[in-house]
């Protein structure tokens, strides 16, 4: 083994006992949801005609396949059991393997504790090589798996390998792509953000090509989402195309080694700017709105993109009511008064489900801070608990309600732009605006948590995973309404076009405060815990 | 217990303070008194309690049981109010890495209640700080830098340091006795926690040395100094008989004319006479260095000779 590699099996051992029950937790967890998925639909379409009329609706509407792609063979029950999460699935995927590369390599460095491993007989490249092998065995491992759990739920065993193999080339690719971007920056919140970056741009890439009706453009041909999704599992199963998601790997970690071996430990390639000597941050709200900023604004522009793209496909939608199927399958999606604000109101839940995400990372850095030791440098100073609190949770309540409001307007901006007029940009926002308390709840838990249990804060993204699944797919699987009402998503008011939208609002609202308040009183009365 | 200060005078007076971490115990019956004007030295190794005794001073943890009081408030309740009279660095600083040293320092300071923007900017320039450099590119020790500038230019009345100094280059660790010096010339009192003898020696008025959660010694330096013994190493026209007789005295050694030896406090003025008797060429006499005294109470022997001291 060459020098630079040396050490890259103990690494590896140190990488999967840090996640050793992480990581597989993850795997799991979506193994079983393309499970479940898969053995819910055969129940919910027993027969072919069913399927063809709900895979023609979502054919058919140009903001669903934009979403989630296309049904590429109607009658096949895998094909139309797996449409939202075969991109969305690949894209989840993604994100958890670009985070656990970023974990391995860029933020051990940051932290310094690279330094302490590479004093050792440690090469160069071993980190990267470590984190790169554990995150390709994940892939594979949670690809295989997948194929099983579709397999077990009675697809064709062809289709369901090709869909697992999806996920892991979908895994793979992205993996390289973050090996990449954490060789770029010094911090690891900044290389994990370029990386997700690069994943939106590619599933913006594939939700634009995916529209026509001709079928895929070229566009779609230059997204990696777009590769896994063009395999057409179950419909087709063209295997050989997932050489393009593994081709795109090979090159993008050539070149993350490559980068490596040019640069110093702890360097990146974006070279540090200097700061102002002197601040004018004011007080703790400053400081928040500082350490969110980076994080929110681009947020904000990939909300305001997403809102007008969504918002200017959904016109086409009332065009086309022929079939009662239609009919039927867009009321299901749980808006009430006709087709456009059912459209509008299920686009607005997914999308105030992504902003709950924003809002939980924001008030994680309650817990961040905490464990950094910078909680205490700032209580050291005058300022109390409370105001300390206040500052961080109060960006993150805060930016959820302006992402909201962003979203609103660019719904309403893009659906303006496509009808030619503007009347229905007020109801949008409004609409926009009640999928705030719902998310509220998930930012005032992570605060709950951190008062009580603060080691325990990070748990909350595993209930936020569930919330969103509960919501997005409870209705496929046929769960009992008790359990789809413990997701706090499920009572936001499904407006536009909801009646008696104020009391689940008051109600919503009122949860959130209680819980952001049960953890002011813990946070007030615990000990500081590093 | 030796220092007689009356109560208003005390700046920090903890009693009994027990504090334990799931089954470890951090605090184990602390007591601490530091008067106000006074450097105190707080020693102890690691792990001996010391970053904790200043989180509870600072509010950061509940203890579990005594009393404690901190510029005569309650530092649990009293946290914000009294965090405006006093200032702190901690051992270990952790700073936002996309902030400049300059942006942190205005920041705290701000959060401080005000600093004095002229000392902040003689201490930038003594301790040679580049404000403008991000805090992820500074080492530890500029980091360590950061956090000094900020406490030492507030108006605190009180300084808690947890070993200020453990990232600085010897030449800013003189500068810093210097910046001590000054706080305490102008009346403002300094809690200096340490496990580097020399430095609390040359800073301290009084010391407390603690060990497993526990208060082992306090007073000033001289008072501790005779819990301890001075060596002493002569050279004699003639050996006398019986040194070894002398109560107080251990470790004798008598090579030809040259006679080594340590004394306690109570046998100095008996040897010193039996000495000068004999006629003594040279004297080399070396008081205590605290060194001895942490030997003494956490060396193999600190528990077999705390009995008879």
């Amino acid at each position: 083994m060459p020098d630079a590699f040396a050490g890259t099996g103990t690494l590896l051992r140190l990488a999967i006992r840090r996640d050793r029950w992480l990581l597989p937790a993850w795997v799991l967890a979506l193994a079983a949801m393309a499970g479940f998925s898969a053995s819910a639909t055969a129940n919910l379409y027993p027969d072919i005609s069913s399927r063809v009329d709900a895979a023609e609706v979502i054919n058919a509407t140009p903001s669903l396949v934009a979403l989630y792609g296309r049904v590429y063979d109607p009658t096949s029950i895998g094909s139309l059991a797996l449409i939202k999460l075969t991109a969305l699935g690949a894209a989840m995927v993604a994100v958890l393997m670009i985070v656990v590369t970023v974990r391995h390599t860029r933020a051990e460095e940051a932290a310094g504790r690279l330094e302490l491993l590479s004093a050792g007989v440690v090469g160069r490249a071993a980190p990267l090589a470590a984190a790169l092998t554990l995150t390709s065995g994940a892939s594979v491992a949670l690809g295989l798996l997948t194929a099983a759990a579709l397999i077990v739920a009675g697809l064709p065993a062809v289709g369901a390998t090709a869909f697992g193999l999806g996920w892991a080339a979908a895994g793979i690719a992205f993996s390289a792509l973050a090996a990449v971007t954490a060789q770029l920056t010094t911090g690891s919140r900044a290389a994990t953000g370029l990386a997700i970056v690069g994943l939106a741009v590619a599933y913006l890439l594939r939700a634009v090509g995916d529209i026509p009706d001709s079928g895929p453009s070229a566009l779609t041909w230059l997204s990696p989402i777009g590769w896994t999704q063009q395999v057409r599992p179950f419909a087709g199963d063209r295997l050989a195309l997932l050489l393009l998601p593994v081709l795109l790997a090979i090159v993008l970690v050539a070149i993350a080694f490559e980068l490596r071996a040019r640069r110093d430990l702890g360097a990146g390639m974006i070279a540090e700017r200097s700061g102002p000597a002197r601040g004018d941050i004011t007080n703790t709200w400053g400081l928040a709105v500082q350490l969110n900023r980076g994080v929110l604004v681009f947020w904000g522009v990939a909300m305001i993109l997403f809102g007008v793209l969504l918002g200017s496909l959904t016109s086409s939608v009332s065009g086309m009511l022929d079939s009662p199927a239609m009919r039927d399958f867009f009321e299901s999606l749980g808006g009430e008064q006709g087709i456009v604000n059912a459209f509008l109101s299920a686009e607005l839940a997914i999308v105030g489900s992504i902003v709950a995400a924003f809002g939980i990372q924001a008030a994680g850095h309650l817990r961040a801070e905490e464990t950094a030791g910078r909680a205490e440098v700032v209580l050291a100073t005058a300022t109390s608990r409370l105001r300390w609190a206040n500052g961080l949770f109060g960006v993150a309540l805060g930016g959820v309600a302006l992402l909201m409001l962003l979203v609103g307007l660019a719904l309403g901006v893009g659906h303006a732009l496509d009808v030619g007029n503007t009347s229905m940009i007020g109801d949008l926002v409004l609409a926009s605006l009640a999928r705030i308390p719902a998310a509220w709840i998930l930012t005032a838990l992570v605060m709950a948590v951190f008062g009580w249990a603060p080691q325990l804060t990070g748990l909350v993204w595993g209930l936020y995973a569930a919330s969103v699944v509960l919501v997005e797919l409870g209705a496929l699987w046929n769960l009992p309404s008790w359990m789809m009402d413990l997701s706090p998503f499920t009572h936001s008011p499904k407006l536009p076009g909801a009646t008696g939208v104020i009391v689940p609002l008051i109600t919503l609202t009122t949860c959130a405060g209680l819980l952001a308040a049960i953890g002011y009183v813990g946070w007030s009365r615990r000990d500081l815990t590093p | 217990m030796a220092v007689s200060v009356t109560s208003s005078d005390l700046v920090i007076e903890a009693h009994g303070l027990v504090k334990s971490f799931g089954t470890t115990k951090a605090l184990a019956g602390l007591d601490l008194e530091v008067a106000r004007g006074e450097v105190h030295g707080f020693l102890g190794p690691n792990g001996a309690g010391k970053s904790t005794t200043l989180r509870v001073l600072l509010g950061m943890l509940r203890i579990d049981a005594g009393t404690v009081r901190l510029l005569g408030g309650d530092p649990w309740r009293d946290t914000a109010m009294l965090h405006s009279r006093l200032a702190y660095v901690p051992g270990d600083v952790s700073l936002w890495p996309n902030l400049s040293g300059g942006e942190v320092i205005d920041l705290l300071g701000r959060l401080q209640g005000g600093q004095d923007p002229a000392r902040r900017d003689r201490y930038l320039e003594l301790f040679d700080l580049d404000p403008t450099k991000k805090s992820r590119t500074y080492s530890r020790g500029n980091r360590q830098k950061v956090a000094l500038i900020s406490a030492l230019s507030s108006n605190a009345d009180v300084y808690l340091l947890d070993e200020p100094t453990a990232g600085l280059d010897p030449l800013r660790e003189v500068d810093f006795r210097t910046c001590v010096r000054e706080l305490r010339d102008e009346g403002r009192t300094i809690l200096l926690s340490s496990h580097i003898l020399s430095e609390a020696e040359a800073l301290s008025d009084r010391v407390t040395i603690i060990r497993e959660g526990r208060a082992v010694e306090t007073g000033r330096l001289d008072q501790l100094r005779h819990l301890t013994q001075t060596s002493v190493t002569a050279e004699l026209v003639t050996v006398p008989d019986g040194l070894e007789r002398i109560a107080g005295v251990h470790n004798l050694i008598v090579d030809d004319h040259r006679v080594t030896a340590h004394v306690e406090q109570r046998g100095m003025d008996a040897l010193m006479q039996a000495l000068s008797a004999s006629g003594i060429r040279s004297l080399v006499s070396q008081p205590p260095t605290l060194e001895e005294l942490f030997l003494r109470h956490y060396g193999p022997a600190a528990s077999s000779q705390s009995n008879d001291a």
